[in-house]
């Protein structure tokens, strides 16, 4: 048999449902778990943060839009897409120095997290809204709203500790700009392949990899960005970002050493949630 | 050129069609090189103000309002009102019907009242109405006309049609600047461009403009490019200036500065000037305005802090 010449994928960035290289046209070596050359990783820039910001504030109109049943639909499509390439996703987060059974069990619980998040689209309005008795001849609603497009910063558990910051921002009905793990962004961009292929709307989820240093102050500061989830940033960079982000007064969710394996209950679907109320008069 | 010695249609074609032809290939690509600049931080602050005191700001809708052209006009005489030292832009533009309110709302502020006239955006009208209409726009007050040339004679080859159009336009417009829009998109090809170009120049026009904004492509780069050198090229041969005003399409700081090079690089400093150069654009001064905040602020604006218009 001839010798095949290695056919070597170019990881890129996820922006408004293309795949596009840093406008900075910078990379950055990715290394595996002992340290040899895996890839070359899209080196993102301020202005593909900017550009990214731009492509989730014009999703998030139709996003938002969507039933909640449509959504949760689409959501469980992700979690559908992400079992069918279950393989690679073993082979990719083993690179990252993972155990073949502890990869494994990453993926599938990165899969389940879908579901999970999935299944919470059309129920968070009856937990986190409510019928409110007032003193006067008035319906009265508070229904959870989403707050608009999300920063997150996301945390260096590679695969679920993305998918569990990253989900709720979208099942609730946000627009997501993250910025991957900065020494293991590969499984992230084989993750926004997957989107891609989900019928999530081109913008919802927008994906840079990069130093997480030069990144996360524009995405903090940006004035577009309605709340940031700092899930992983070291304690150290936190106060910087968080002053940053005032602003504009956007919401913060600081980071909490989450375990990401655990139960991961309503808190990050009610994070990035604002309550509308709504009067209606009786009998019309 | 005066009425009595107008050229006959023979000897416009025979000057027309022995103008160069032009180099489409060369032209795009140098279009396309000269759009690769890269204009960053006090050069680029510069190029924001510039950018902002060409703009013709526009609104040509069926929808229009005298209420919205109101609020046009205050944008154009403030654009950001958080910071007094934004340029206010070149020209308000309107339908003729609008002249009268943006007149009455830009007194005293020094800008500029444009009214597209000759029954915009086809030019399909008798010529007394053609004519109408520019006085009309023209006894409204409004500084300057944008009147389209009639395409279809253009195209079936009958120059002298053109040109008297253009000529009888200049009169009707008196004193008012007439810009003369050959809406390059259904020109089809560069060589009809740069004869359109010359036609106007020759019968009189103080402007040509790429545009209407209702047909795609609007302006473009390299069209531009062909306008600019034709401009460039009639000045060196009869010593007198025009203007071009690239319209619609243009929608980011990029795109703007990318025009700036352009105009810099082949017609000359001379004409980074909104006496000469104006580009026609209503969502384009947002952008700048963005991009002006990100300057001076040092933190990425968005939409919410501006006007919708």
């Amino acid at each position: 048999m001839s010798e095949r010449l290695t056919v070597r994928k170019t990881y890129k960035l996820f922006i408004g449902g293309a795949f596009p290289r840093s406008e900075s046209g910078r990379s950055y070596v990715v290394n595996d778990g002992r340290g040899a050359f895996l890839a070359n990783a899209s080196q993102a820039s301020r202005k593909d943060v900017r550009d990214a910001v731009g492509a989730a504030r014009k999703a998030f109109g139709g996003w938002s839009g969507r039933t909640a049943h449509n959504r949760g639909q689409i959501l469980y499509r992700i979690a559908e897409m992400l079992e069918g390439r279950r393989a690679q996703f073993v082979d990719e987060l083993r690179a990252t120095g993972l155990g073949k059974s502890a990869a494994s069990d990453e993926v599938d619980a990165a899969v389940d997290r879908w579901v999970w998040y999935a299944g919470w689209t059309d129920k968070i309005a009856a937990v986190a809204g409510s019928a409110n008795p007032v003193s006067g001849p008035f319906f009265n609603f508070s229904t959870p709203e989403p707050v608009g497009v999300v920063g997150v910063v996301a945390p260096d558990a590679p695969l679920l500790g993305l998918v569990s910051v990253l989900a709720p921002v979208v099942a609730t009905g946000g627009t997501a700009v993250v910025v991957a793990s900065e020494p293991a962004p590969l499984p992230a961009i084989t993750l926004a392949e997957v989107l891609a292929t989900s019928d999530l709307p081109g913008g919802v989820v927008n994906l840079l990899t990069g130093r997480r240093d030069e990144l996360a102050p524009w995405l903090a500061s940006h004035m577009d960005v309605d709340a940031i989830d700092l899930a992983g940033v070291p304690a150290d960079g936190v106060a910087a970002l968080e002053e940053a982000a005032a602003g504009n007064l956007k919401r913060v969710l600081r980071p909490a050493g989450d375990d990401w394996s655990g139960e991961p209950g309503t808190a990050r679907l009610t994070a990035f949630l604002e309550t509308k109320t709504v009067w209606h008069p009786v009998g019309v | 050129m005066s009425t009595e010695t107008l050229p006959s249609g023979p000897q416009l074609r025979a000057f027309l069609h022995g103008l160069p032809g032009v180099d489409q290939v060369g032209v795009d690509e140098r279009a396309a090189r000269l759009a690769t600049r890269s204009i960053k931080t006090t050069a680029k602050a510069q190029a924001i103000d510039l950018a902002i005191t060409m703009v013709d700001l526009t609104t040509l809708e069926g929808a229009d309002t005298p209420g919205k052209v109101r609020a046009l006009c205050a944008k154009g005489a403030r654009p950001d009102p958080g910071d007094a030292s934004v340029p206010r832009v070149a020209a308000i533009c309107v339908y003729p019907d609008m002249v009268e309110t943006a007149v009455a709302a830009l007194r005293g502020t020094g800008i500029g009242v444009a009214s597209v006239a000759t029954a915009f955006p086809s030019g399909r009208a008798p010529m007394e109405a053609k004519l109408a209409d520019t006085r009309a726009a023209v006894a409204a007050g409004a500084s300057e006309i944008d009147m389209v040339i009639d395409r279809g004679a253009f195209l079936a080859g009958d120059y002298r049609k053109v040109h008297e159009e253009i000529v009888a336009t200049k009169e009707a417009c008196g004193d008012a600047h007439l810009k003369v829009i050959f809406e390059t998109g259904e020109l089809v090809t560069y060589d009809n461009v740069r004869r359109a170009s010359w036609l106007a120049m020759e019968a009189g026009a103080d402007f040509i403009k790429t545009s209407t904004g209702k047909v795609a492509p609007a302006a473009t780069l390299p069209v531009t490019l062909v306008m600019l050198e034709a401009v460039r090229d009639y000045r060196a041969a009869t010593g007198r200036q025009v203007g071009v005003k690239p319209a619609g399409g243009i929608r980011t700081t990029k795109d703007a500065i990318k025009y700036l090079v352009l105009v810099n690089e082949t017609a000359g400093p001379d004409w980074l000037d909104p006496q000469w150069f104006r580009l026609g654009a209503s969502s384009l001064l947002n952008d700048l305005l963005m991009q002006r905040r990100k300057l001076t602020t040092g933190v990425y604006s968005g939409p919410d802090y501006f006007t919708l218009d």
